[in-house]
């Protein structure tokens, strides 16, 4: 994955756009927070191989980090974005990325469902 | 003092590729150097991990096949027999217990284990740990009382010592402990961030000494399935 290119992610997901595409959200503070730090508690949220179709994804830049939020007949956004990938498989990978390179969230855009 | 040569067949249960390597290395290497076969039922390939690699060069795409290598190599390291059993990192909690118990009993029996190592519940911090060991504990009470193998328990919760008082078994895994370290540098993907945070720690004094200090003894409870809840 690379830095963010506001504009090239921008083109990307307009590419996805009124279109069925499957998607994985996710978000995780990592199993072992509590065990660190009896203060916090785990925290997490992921859903993969959902089907949506969006009518409008948008990139807004915020202190260095981004946010992506898709239209459905809902809404769909993650925050806190720091790296993208279009890969091989035209998927389009979206993560965020703490200073040790540890994912704290990802939003992923396919076609063809996520491997399992 | 364990008698590694009085076994015939360890069989470890653990649900994520590096479990073994962190926690248990120095013990499945004592008993392959005694000449007892060791098979690892590795529940699942990590997929949801959060490290990348320090810094990062695996995805959440790519970090199935990445750990899936990672724990092929530690097992090539540790001269122990894998079987990946195919489940989905972070989603064991969910899964019937009694089915997994169900396929592992089958597995134990088939390899003719003699001991089965695996996780504390509720005691082992992560949930996968707590599912897979509860199953591996309900695979065992299933069997016939007669053919149970010997089963250790490994407990990482801070209010361990606490709940269930000195562990049974402190293995020394220091005369193997290169080649411990050797399994746990195979998981390129988990294991940097920890030996970055060690080399930036102000008592640094050398990856294998600091290594050594951190890792050196493993610790287990015996368990009787019998007498716990989970």
């Amino acid at each position: 994955m690379k830095a963010i290119d506001m504009e090239h992610v921008q083109t990307l997901l307009d590419q996805f756009a009124n279109e069925p595409v499957y998607i994985h959200l996710e978000t995780t503070n990592g199993a072992y927070a509590k065990h660190f730090d009896s203060n916090a508690h785990n925290v997490g949220a992921y859903i993969r191989n959902a089907e949506i179709t969006y009518e409008r994804g948008t990139i807004v830049e915020s202190d260095g980090t981004y946010r992506v939020g898709l239209k459905t007949n809902g809404w769909i956004y993650a925050e806190g974005i720091t790296d993208y990938e279009m890969n091989d498989n035209d998927q389009l990978l979206m993560a965020g990325h703490d200073g040790e390179g540890r994912l704290m969230v990802a939003l992923e855009i396919s076609r063809t469902p996520f491997k399992m | 003092m364990v008698d590694f040569a009085k076994h015939e067949q360890v069989v470890v249960i653990y649900p994520h590729p590096d479990d073994e390597s962190f926690g248990t290395s120095g013990t499945i290497l004592n008993f392959r150097d005694a000449g007892v076969p060791v098979k690892y039922l590795c529940g699942t390939l990590g997929e949801m991990g959060r490290n990348m690699g320090t810094p990062f060069f695996a995805n959440r795409e790519t970090l199935p096949e990445i750990r899936k290598q990672e724990l092929i190599d530690a097992c090539n390291v540790l001269d122990m027999d894998l079987v990946m059993l195919g489940y989905r990192d972070k989603t064991l909690e969910f899964e019937s217990k009694y089915e997994m118990a169900d396929d592992l009993k089958q597995r134990i029996e088939a390899a003719g284990a003699t001991l089965v190592i695996t996780f504390y519940p509720p005691y082992a911090v992560h949930p996968d740990h707590d599912a897979m060991g509860a199953a591996a504990f309900e695979a065992v009470r299933q069997m016939d009382e007669d053919n149970r193998p010997e089963v250790w328990a490994t407990a990482i919760s801070n209010d361990r010592e606490a709940s269930l008082g000195e562990p049974d078994i402190v293995l020394d895994t220091e005369s193997v402990f290169d080649r411990k370290l050797a399994a746990i540098k195979s998981h390129k993907s988990q294991a940097e961030g920890m030996l970055r945070k060690m080399q930036e720690s102000s008592n640094f004094t050398g990856e294998y000494d600091s290594a050594l200090q951190r890792l050196r003894y493993e610790t287990f409870y015996k368990v009787d399935v019998d007498q716990v809840d989970s």
